[in-house]
């Protein structure tokens, strides 16, 4: 049975897949496309009506269609060492031209079709169809794909295209390159890089700048070892806004457009109140909504926080969560016995895999990072500046620990599971105190397995499942407990 | 004293620097630990206390930081947390913790808390935006708080005078390590690679004026050598540190010798002085914001690949034949910035290699099989 598609959820999709149409048209008709660190404040693109695309959330795409690893080698082959955060990889592939791309024979211009891929082929019944010659399930050649390899578009731009046979040729390796989106974003006219959640970023878009040769805007967020940001500090930041302000009015020949400006501010602090407010349905005991579901719906608060769509959209997707309450119903597949918050970024080639054990043992997960970490909230621009110091990375572990155990406590988990990312060091450099931390203060048991964000291959399945069965015994230990002690 | 002697005297302090901070501590000094990188060592010094760098070490195992740290971070910052827990360190009156890479930013929390109520651990974030005045004063605001919890410690305030006064130090021993190093390349028949080490590694455990004194008295008694008439080869040395004795022995046994530099925790790290006139704190600042071509800062002009370029140069200019890399596992700055690195090599036609290493590798025969067949084409 197809799954239905609420509303909300379906606008969310509209507003991500519009603003990478929007980036596509715009690079068309000639106008800059940018790239942006996911916490650079939007508001000031918006400003200039620019076009932008975020390569951490292509990436996370990229990787969740399964060509994180193409791309990942690809970038160890211009250089990079496999230990750098699988994003900054991807990204620089892309940026150096790379493409992951469907085989086809140059001959005939037809795709080579990979025979392992595909789905079984099911007969009227339902029932997978069996091929009599070698014993195993048939394929659905409706799901068959080609195989994938590597393309890179500046040879095919630099390929002769005199004959009607050489520019079929060209033409089609052009349309070889997978169709999705985040394998069809524009390259970049400018970059815009905070560094508030990492410092690789900064390097990530030195290098972008360099290959592309085109201007970076950067905005410099040092680390913060308090849990308030003095005011030397926003100083610091609210300075830089004005040097972006004006680097951006020398890129675009416009003027800074303070109207513009105050919309997007007005759309993206209703953006984050509104996802806010859709984070908080997980505290619903059951919940009525999958946790996995926020890690698709922050592709949103990444990509169109300060579009009035974005903010509209999560207000849809509140109600349509309201509508679940009040026919307790969820977006979970199965039935609610144990709630987890899931520290880290998803492993986005391995989202099933990380889904399989949850769903055997009926874990869902109730809280996660992103929710406070996206929620920037301000009144005027000095807290605004505040307000982008206060990342995931950038903040100490007391506003960390706080961060967290404010959810956990609010969506009332049983555990915790440690995504221990080789992708972050600074997500995961004081996770083992963190996960103390947490055990001592809400009594709760966590578990950590070693993956990555986008490199499948720092993912081990085996060592994971043996991790969320011990996480789910020792749930199963405190609850026993906690049923024997209220006796 | 004979050019023998001093360079004993500099390798014992190298190779032992737990007795020489046992020595400070004997003599009634407060000794501050200082961290990677750039961190304004003349604030230690203008409050009386002795600064000792951090720069993790070549004889430890890792295994009490194992309870903070998961196995993919880079080595120096775990063995100074493994030094900081199994008793090393105890000696120390607190440490400086900077926090320009994506290591340090959370190893800064796992020191703060690894070490409450037992060292007091300064907390440093540099900027990025290290030159436009907002850049500067965003400096001199952290040097503040620096200064403030160094008083806390010493008991003594920094005045203009000492902080001035420490600048001088600093500055006379940048120089004299900018001259040991041009005099180690002349006379690379005395200093060999394992030689000059100890010296630039003594450095960071010797008080400073000092050291500088030492190392002036041994580069007057170089500079009175012939220059070598040296038939081996020369190359530059990059990456963060390459202080190992075992490793840089392989280098001697090859006849390499080490025309200069880009380690960070060697010429990168006194290529820039402090203007001794002025604001004193703002020659501090100043002097960070004139730091440049180091892979762990942002650099303002950067789709040109100055670095490269400027590391390309240092080796033409240096009579190197070639460079070597030591690329210390996991750290993202060095490795980011490889391949462009490597470009302007290639453009230059300098050839180079590029050697993983940690401070837990025991084992070199891979680097001595990999060094030899580099230099042989040399």
């Amino acid at each position: 049975m197809a799954k239905t598609v609420s509303p909300g959820v379906l606008a969310l999709r509209k507003v991500v897949d519009d603003v990478y149409a929007d980036a596509r048209e715009a690079k068309k008709q000639g106008k800059l496309v940018g790239w942006s660190s996911s916490k650079f404040p939007c508001e000031l693109a918006e400003a200039f009506d620019l076009n932008v695309m975020y390569p951490e959330n292509q990436a996370a795409g990229i990787a969740a269609q399964r060509d994180g690893e193409i791309m990942c080698k690809a970038a160890e082959d211009l250089g990079f060492d496999n230990d750098i955060c699988g994003y900054a990889r991807i990204s620089l592939a892309y940026a150096a031209g790379k493409r992951a791309a469907r085989k086809f024979d140059p001959e005939t211009l037809e795709y080579i079709i990979d025979p392992k891929s595909g789905k079984p082929l099911k007969d009227e019944n339902g029932k997978v169809v069996i091929d009599p010659e070698t014993g195993k399930p048939k394929k659905d050649p409706k799901t068959m794909q080609p195989y994938t390899v590597l393309d890179d578009i500046h040879e095919i731009e630099a390929l002769p295209e005199t004959t009607e046979k050489e520019i079929a040729y060209k033409n089609f390796r052009r349309e070889a390159i997978k169709p999705y989106k985040q394998m069809r974003i524009p390259q970049p006219d400018f970059v815009l890089c905070c560094n508030n959640i990492c410092n690789c970023m900064t390097k990530w878009y030195e290098n972008i700048a360099r290959m592309c040769n085109i201007p970076l805007i950067m905005i410099d967020i040092p680390y913060n070892n308090t849990v308030e940001v003095a005011d030397t500090n926003v100083a610091y930041v609210r300075a830089q806004f004005d040097n972006a302000i004006h680097q951006l009015e020398k890129l675009t020949g416009k003027k800074f457009d303070e109207k513009k400006f105050e919309d997007a501010c007005k759309h993206a602090n209703r953006t984050a109140q509104n996802w806010l407010k859709v984070c908080d349905y997980l505290q619903y005991k059951p919940a009525p909504m999958s946790g996995f579901d926020l890690f698709n719906h922050m592709a949103d608060v990444v990509t169109a926080r300060g579009k009035e769509a974005a903010a509209d959209a999560f207000d849809l997707l509140a109600q349509d969560l309201e509508q679940n309450i009040k026919n307790g119903t969820s977006t979970l597949p199965f039935p609610e016995q144990y709630r987890v918050m899931f520290e880290g970024i998803p492993c986005w080639p391995k989202l099933p895999n990380l889904f399989k054990p949850l769903k055997a043992n009926g874990v869902n997960v109730t809280a996660v990072v992103y929710a406070p970490a996206f929620g920037f909230v301000y009144n005027n621009i000095d807290e605004m500046a505040r307000a982008y110091y206060k990342a995931p990375n950038s903040v100490c572990i007391e506003q960390g620990v706080d961060w967290r155990e404010g959810i956990c406590r609010d969506n009332k988990v049983d555990g915790v599971l440690v995504h221990y990312n080789r992708s972050c060091k600074p997500w995961s450099g004081y996770m083992a105190e963190m996960q103390r931390r947490f055990t001592r203060d809400l009594g709760v048991p966590c578990a950590g397995f070693d993956g990555d964000q986008a490199d499948p291959r720092n993912f081990n399945e085996a060592q994971y499942e043996t991790r969320v069965q011990g996480l789910v015994e020792a749930m199963e230990a405190n609850k026993a407990k906690k049923e024997d002690e209220a006796k | 004293m004979s050019t023998e002697v001093l360079l004993k005297e500099f390798a014992e302090v190298a190779e032992h620097p737990h007795r020489v901070l046992t020595g400070y501590k004997n003599e009634g000094k407060k000794v501050i630990g200082v961290l990677p990188y750039f961190a304004p060592v003349e604030l230690v010094l203008a409050a009386g206390m002795v600064p000792m760098g951090i720069w993790g070490s070549n004889k430890k195992t890792i295994s009490m930081a194992k309870e903070y740290c998961a196995t993919f971070y880079c080595t120096i910052a775990q063995l100074a947390l493994e030094m900081l827990l199994d008793g090393t360190m105890d000696q120390l009156d607190g440490i400086i913790t900077p926090t320009i890479c994506d290591t340090l930013r959370p190893m800064s929390q796992n020191f703060r808390v690894a070490m409450e109520g037992k060292l007091p651990c300064i907390f440093l974030a540099h900027p990025q935006y290290r030159r436009p005045s907002f850049g500067l004063q965003f400096t001199v605001d952290q040097y503040m708080h620096v200064k403030a919890e160094l008083e806390k410690i010493s008991g003594t305030a920094i005045t203009d005078d000492s902080l001035r006064e420490a600048i001088k130090v600093m500055n006379r021993s940048r120089a004299a390590r900018r001259n040991f190093v041009k005099l180690a390349s002349e006379h690379c028949d005395v200093i060999t690679a394992v030689k000059r080490s100890a010296v630039l590694r003594a450095a960071w455990f010797m008080e400073p004026a000092v050291f500088a004194e030492k190392l002036e008295t041994l580069n007057a008694e170089l500079a009175k050598l012939p220059a070598a008439n040296w038939t081996g080869k020369k190359v530059v040395t990059s990456g963060i540190i390459c202080d190992n004795p075992k490793l840089l022995q392989i280098f001697d046994d090859n006849h390499i010798a080490i025309a200069a530099d880009d380690v960070a925790q060697e010429s990168r790290s006194f290529r820039v002085d402090a203007s001794e006139e002025g604001d004193p704190m703002m020659a501090l600042a100043q002097q960070f914001a004139d730091q440049d071509y180091d892979d762990l800062l942002y650099d303002e002009e950067s789709n040109k690949n100055r670095r490269g370029e400027f590391v390309a140069k240092l080796v033409k200019d240096s009579g190197a034949q070639g460079l070597v890399l030591f690329m210390q596992q996991f750290c993202d700055p060095e490795e980011m910035e490889y391949p462009y690195l490597k470009k302007a090599l290639d453009a230059a036609g300098v050839p180079h290699i590029k050697l993983g290493v940690d401070q837990q590798m025991r084992d070199f025969g891979q680097a001595s099989t990999a060094i030899q067949a580099f230099a042989d084409v040399l």
